[in-house]
């Protein structure tokens, strides 16, 4: 216990690691009993930052070197063209099935 | 205990406080909200890693780009009259069993792994900005402009499946 306090007084790598399995499993919890297809898209989002976390977190405490600042940004980039893509997806099966809940959309034709 | 330390958690409980109100809120435009907050504390977080640069690419095309495209897509799927805008959640036990297990096993394993330490950015590193750019031109050139690519038809893409002309 005595050893757990002094833990936590010094935020070191564990300490961001610990964050990042948080977050991740917010997100996979999100996605499992979202109905809502937006709501489960927010999940996606908590999942990708809590791997850019992990990311960064290496690159700062074991690594050394700015890689994971290089992998960081791709990850933001394929995050926006993925939220783009799924939001056009998500309007337009609203248009069809005129609902957004993804376990209602059960077939492929209209 | 230092102001980092303090600023430390108080970022880490916005962040995962926020992520708890995005996830468990059953109103859907309040979880988006919540979901800036959380976004907001990830951005702080970055700061904390010295990745200035990422922590300001976070605050522009996050909150600035792709929160305001999930608010667009929750005002514009919603049924505004008819209050459908509540969700509720299904298979919360196997999902509260399966998240609490894999979070128990990840948090395990960070906890117990001596992890290798082969080097450390320092404090003193002033600006990550100039290196990263350099880095982005030199060694990941080739992701770089396939990233390019990847914007450019996704812009397409997007644009084209959510405008599509339906002949019925």
């Amino acid at each position: 216990m005595q050893e757990f306090m002094i833990w936590l007084q010094h935020p070191g790598l564990t300490h961001f690691l610990v964050i990042s399995a948080l977050l991740f499993s917010l997100g996979l919890y999100a996605i499992i009993t979202r109905r809502n297809a937006i709501m489960v898209l927010m999940g996606i989002e908590l999942m990708l930052n809590a791997a850019n976390i992990n990311f960064l977190a290496f690159a700062r405490y074991a690594v050394g070197t700015f890689d994971g600042h290089a992998v960081a940004i791709f990850v933001i980039i394929l995050a926006a063209a993925e939220a783009a893509i799924a939001l056009a997806i998500v309007l337009n099966i609203y248009q069809v099935f005129h609902t957004a809940n993804v376990d209602e959309i059960n077939q492929l034709r209209d | 205990m230092d102001l980092f330390t303090i600023l430390f958690y108080v970022f880490a409980l916005i962040t995962l406080g926020a992520a708890c109100v995005v996830v468990f809120s059953r109103h859907i435009v309040r979880a988006a909200f919540a979901l800036l907050f959380a976004f907001f504390g990830v951005a702080g977080l970055y700061v904390f890693l010295l990745a200035d640069f990422i922590a300001v690419t976070q605050l522009m095309v996050y909150i600035g780009g792709i929160l305001v495209l999930i608010i667009f897509g929750v005002m514009l799927t919603q049924k505004q009259i008819n209050v459908d805008i509540k969700t509720s959640p299904v298979q919360t036990w196997p999902a509260v069993l399966i998240v609490a297990a894999l979070a128990g096993v990840l948090i395990g394993m960070f906890w117990s792994t001596d992890w290798a330490r082969m080097g450390e950015i320092s404090t003193a590193t002033t600006a990550t900005t100039p290196k990263l750019g350099e880095m982005l031109l030199t060694t990941y050139v080739l992701p770089f402009e396939v990233a390019s690519v990847i914007l450019l038809v996704a812009l397409v893409g997007s644009a084209m499946i959510a405008r599509r002309e339906r002949n019925t």
